[in-house]
């Protein structure tokens, strides 16, 4: 007759207390590797050529040549930046899915200056005024759904992804408002020959003046978010709004505070795409880097440091993936599903590193 | 600390894959054919049109000068953003040394290249910025896109000819899928439009933009939408299928209609209703620049050709063309060449009176003059003289179109 046997489970999962360090980041690093090898599979598999070659390709188009490895940093310090904004939001359980938009009305709001004003102004106040536009314009966006949650508890995440929409239009308005030349539905580059409005080259390049900025502005926030009684408030929101109520604190106080900061800082790298790095305006000027530096804040921990090199990883796999579609022919298409297995393996990894897995064997229950 | 000391072994593992990495020789002078390196850089890839008919210019222009294919350096979907400008500078550390870019709006970023790498030529094609940018390394071409335009014109013409006498068409109204508002765009539909109407004298056209060079979507809805306003046959600048693919779905339905494309053959996507297509032969412009360039020879600033040149024509007509369409398309093709016919023969239209002083017209609407460039900045033209010996010159004053006038029997729906 049939014989009663417990079935166990193929695969137990169960939350793990804690991991030591060194645990974690063997984990990660053996993510990277599974990651390189499955990328390396596909490209075998699709194209047949020599993985390490492709490999090498992505690095070259990162770092091959010192040009190279600036547009790099300046893509990176742009990933940061909005990390850095979004860092708080996110430690506050505030799930802001706007920094696209607020990135986008922060750099309407600079190029609108950059554009009206021009060289009517010297160009360190000119660059004060896109600075605060842009930033101004940031913590209007981010305030605004802090606002409504606030007050009337609505769902913030839709309510900041929503907001995109608004603010992707705003800049297809105002792009075609300012098109140049007439017709072409296009601004162009902004101020080609006088440069007003374009970040001043520091020793010789183009943007170190983004590394500083940024480079800064991460210290501020983890020191902000570390040591600050403000940033303790955003820790304990967090954590549990009812401690916080417990313990006197102005919840939706901190909401609008703190989305106002969030915006800020994303409005700022709008202010900084726009005059450090395209010197143009267009609805492609965020390019996603408001989603992606979801990804940048919530594996870092929102620790501002870890971020530098998240970011960097980030850019280096989509500027390497631009680099192999253009030496091996390869579609852009086919570059992007290496990024996405690596990204995959990459996230992937934080679930074994919250998560004991254990294979059971399976027992031979029948002769 | 051990953190970032983890992270940064990680990264030093992705690194370590190149460590064969070999370090290329950037030659900046090109000393032989053989020698030069060419950077290429496409608003899409080999799937539009458009782009497809740069590829293959470039490897033709390639070829005829004994130029390996493995010398270019491609960049597709590169946009109309500050991405051209990395385009163009990584391409410059790749050693080229002569630059094209294939899209009107990447010539701002051309220029901005090439100002920061005064040794490197660049040519912005279908761009207008050369001459007024003052750089000596910045180039434009074009070719006379117009001619083909209106050759397909002749065909649109001939067809819509036979479906006015055969009761197929009660009304001679046709449209045009147009991408955005400018000269580019204006030249080429009222080419196309003088095409048809020097076979059917009282045609009338409706121009609807779609505010994107490359959207299959937006130039179907287009197409759909002048198809409802009761036009029969779809012209379209715009570089992909959608409006033949949405002519021919409304023919499948039983309707009359017909569709003349641009870049590509379009009879693969719409067998029925494909007459034709206006063609650019871009080998043909890029291999003057290109001879020009490894001869070491001045390249020139701005360079157009046309049919007498073979850099343009129109694709294989399709079999839905009326009886007799390519004797006389023959017969245009040869009077172009010879020169009897002038496509912007001044005679042939009319505008209304211009508001800017751009040109001028006659009592009748006829234009007397008119200017060909802006100088100042302000778009409208003040300068150049465009109306020779009765006619419009086009792409002489330089090779971007500039001819945007608006002529009667024209409408733009949605400017």
């Amino acid at each position: 007759m049939h014989k009663h046997t417990m079935r166990e489970p193929f695969l137990r999962i169960s939350k793990r207390g804690s991991i030591a360090l060194p645990h974690a980041w063997g984990i990660r690093v053996s993510s990277v590797i599974l990651a390189m090898i499955l990328g390396a599979l596909f490209v075998v598999a699709v194209t047949g050529l020599n993985p390490l070659d492709v490999y090498a390709s992505m690095y070259r188009g990162a770092f091959g040549t010192e040009r190279n490895a600036w547009v790099t940093i300046r893509e990176a310090m742009m990933l940061l930046c909005i990390g850095i904004g979004l860092a708080p939001a996110f430690k506050m359980k505030f799930w802001n899915i706007g920094a696209e938009g607020q990135v986008l009305v922060g750099a309407v709001c600079a190029a609108g200056l950059m554009i009206k004003i021009g060289a009517g102004l010297p160009n360190g106040l000119l660059l004060l005024l896109m600075a605060a536009a842009g930033m101004l314009g940031g913590a209007i966006w981010g305030i605004i759904p802090a606002l409504f949650k606030a007050k009337w508890n609505s769902n913030e995440t839709l309510f900041t992804l929503m907001m995109n929409y608004v603010a992707i239009q705003i800049t297809s308005y105002c792009v075609a408002l300012w098109e140049n030349p007439r017709g072409s539905n296009k601004v162009g580059v902004i101020n080609q020959m006088n440069k007003a409005g374009w970040f001043p080259k520091l020793f010789g390049q183009d943007y170190l003046l983004n590394v500083i900025l940024v480079l800064l502005l991460a210290v501020f926030m983890f020191v902000y978010l570390k040591y600050s009684k403000q940033g303790f408030e955003i820790a304990v929101v967090g954590e549990s709004t009812n401690t916080a109520r417990y313990a006197s604190i102005r919840i939706s106080r901190v909401y609008m505070r703190t989305m106002a900061l969030s915006g800020a800082i994303c409005g700022l790298a709008g202010f900084i795409a726009v005059a450090g790095a395209d010197y143009t305006i267009s609805t492609s000027t965020a390019d996603g880097r408001g989603f992606t530096a979801i990804i940048v804040a919530w594996l870092a921990k929102f620790n501002t440091f870890v971020m530098i090199l998240i970011s960097f990883l980030i850019v280096f796999l989509q500027r390497g993936a631009s680099e192999i579609a253009s030496d091996f022919n390869l579609n852009e298409e086919a570059s992007n599903v290496i990024t996405g297995i690596i990204l995959f393996c990459i996230i992937g990894s934080e679930f074994f590193i919250n998560y004991k897995t254990r294979l059971n064997r399976r027992k031979e229950d029948a002769k | 600390m051990k953190k970032l000391l983890a992270l940064l072994l990680v990264l030093a593992m992705v690194f370590a894959f190149a460590a064969c990495n070999p370090k290329e020789d950037a030659g900046k002078t090109p000393e032989g054919s053989s020698d030069v390196k060419i950077g290429c850089i496409l608003i899409h890839d080999e799937n539009s049109g458009y782009d497809a008919a740069h590829i293959e210019g470039i490897k033709g222009a390639c070829a005829e000068l004994g130029i390996p294919e493995s010398n270019i350096i491609f960049k597709y979907n590169i946009p109309e953003d500050a991405k051209c400008y990395d385009a163009a500078t990584d391409l410059v550390e790749k050693g080229c040394t002569i630059i094209f870019s294939d899209s009107y709006g990447h010539q701002s970023y051309m220029q901005q290249a090439a100002t920061d790498n005064p040794s490197v030529t660049f040519v912005a094609c279908t761009g207008d910025n050369a001459a007024p940018s003052g750089l000596s390394n910045l180039k434009n071409i074009f070719p006379y896109t117009f001619e083909s335009r209106y050759v397909s014109g002749v065909v649109a013409g001939m067809k819509l000819q036979e479906m006015l006498a055969d009761g197929t068409a009660t009304d001679a109204h046709v449209g045009y899928v147009g991408a955005f508002p400018y000269a580019e765009v204006v030249c080429g539909y009222t080419a196309f439009f003088l095409g048809i109407r020097s076979i059917v004298p009282d045609a009338y056209m409706d121009v609807q933009y779609t505010n994107s060079w490359y959207d299959p979507t937006a130039e179907a809805a287009a197409a759909d939408a002048l198809l409802s306003r009761g036009c029969v046959i779809i012209g379209q600048h715009a570089d992909s299928t959608g409006a033949p693919s949405a002519v021919q779905e409304a023919y499948d339905n039983g309707a009359k209609v017909y569709s003349v494309g641009y870049n590509i053959d379009m009879l693969a996507v719409a067998p029925e209703a494909a007459l034709t297509s206006a063609q650019n032969v871009w080998s043909k412009v890029y291999v003057e620049m290109l001879r020009n360039f490894v001869e070491g020879k001045e390249v020139p600033t701005d360079f157009a050709t046309g049919y007498a040149n073979g850099a343009v024509a129109i694709s294989a007509l399709g079999a839905s063309c009326a009886a007799g369409t390519q004797e006389k398309v023959d017969e245009v093709w040869a009077a172009i060449k010879d020169g009897s016919l002038k496509v912007f023969d001044t005679s042939t239209f009319t505008c209304q009176p211009a508001a800017d002083g751009s040109y001028t017209v006659d009592a009748e609407g006829h234009v007397t003059s008119a200017f060909a460039l802006d100088t100042n900045g302000d778009w409208v033209n003040d300068s150049g003289e465009a109306i020779e010996d009765g006619a419009f010159i086009e792409s002489v004053h330089r090779s971007a179109p500039y001819f945007a006038l608006r002529i009667d029997g024209i409408t733009e729906l949605n400017n």
